[in-house]
């Protein structure tokens, strides 16, 4: 499936989930990571931490209502795998994610911005499994 | 106070992944096709989000503390070891098979697709297996 190439709203979404980041950091001193962020919120015992993460999730859950009723258009949301490899996916995803301590906005956005070599390190490694991956599905299996 | 904060923390970062494209599988899984129907788009998101977030951070960590907590918790970890590396080439196969990253998926829950919430379980299962997984490989490795 072809997408068009976006730069000027990209660049305008990437400032915007820099702009999330620093809030999180100036207000609550926390790394904005999804993966941390899910896995606090179902596993802290302390229900403080837990609630604002609950607050943090329930704001990016309203995003796309928000854009749907000032624009009248939902955000474009297309799937070109089928459901069992979205399954498939996402239980590598948790488990990696949990295993390697973050994923594309904690080692990715925060970890970079904090020049963590760790974090590089991360990044490195899952760009370069996922290309290899998207590789082997679409040319060498000719998915 | 606080809750309201994260909430509309949320909400910004939700929003920054809609309008960057970040949201769509089909944007990211074409980002990593380098050999056909590339969308170099992504890295314009990743650019913007660490502009912002590396200058943003300094700012903040300006202040003694941050707005709302008591201190600042930034992670410490600084080794690359097997489990980052291991952790983080699982989670670049599972982002190549599904096409969503949770950071992504998080605020795509609010488009209302069962595609999503599948992608959601799937992560807090693969998130539930490492819980299991590494005490038991812990268990195995010691002599």
């Amino acid at each position: 499936m072809e997408t068009s190439f976006t730069p000027l709203s990209s660049l305008v979404g990437g400032l915007l989930i820099g702009v999330a980041a620093t809030m999180l950091m100036l207000g609550l001193g926390r790394i904005m990571g999804a993966t941390g962020i899910i896995s606090g919120l179902l596993f802290s015992e302390n229900k403080a931490e837990a609630a604002w993460r609950a607050a943090l999730i329930a704001g990016m859950i309203a995003a796309p209502g928000l854009i749907y009723t000032v624009t009248g258009t939902m955000p474009a949301l297309d799937i070109p795998v089928s459901p069992t490899m979205v399954a498939i996916g996402g239980v590598i995803v948790g488990l990696g994610a949990s295993i390697g301590s973050g994923c594309t906005s904690g080692h990715g956005v925060c970890g970079l911005s904090r020049l963590s070599i760790r974090s590089l390190a991360a990044v490195v490694t899952f760009m370069t499994t996922a290309a290899v991956t998207v590789f082997i599905i679409r040319h060498a299996l000719g998915g | 106070m606080k809750l309201i904060y994260t909430f509309s923390t949320g909400l910004v970062f939700g929003l920054g992944i809609a309008v960057s494209g970040m949201m769509n599988p089909a944007k990211v899984l074409n980002f990593f096709d380098v050999m056909a129907h590339w969308d170099p788009s992504l890295a314009f998101v990743m650019g913007g989000a660490l502009l912002v977030t590396f200058f943003g951070y300094r700012l903040a960590w300006r202040r003694r503390n941050p707005l709302l907590a008591s201190s600042f918790q930034i992670p410490r970890a600084r080794d690359i070891d097997g489990s980052l590396l291991t952790g983080s080439a699982l989670f670049g196969i599972g982002w190549g098979i599904a096409g969503f990253c949770p950071g992504a998926a998080l605020p795509a829950l609010g488009t209302g697709r069962w595609e999503v919430v599948l992608f959601i379980g799937a992560v807090l299962v693969g998130m539930g297996l490492k819980r299991i997984v590494a005490p038991t490989v812990a268990a195995l490795a010691k002599p």
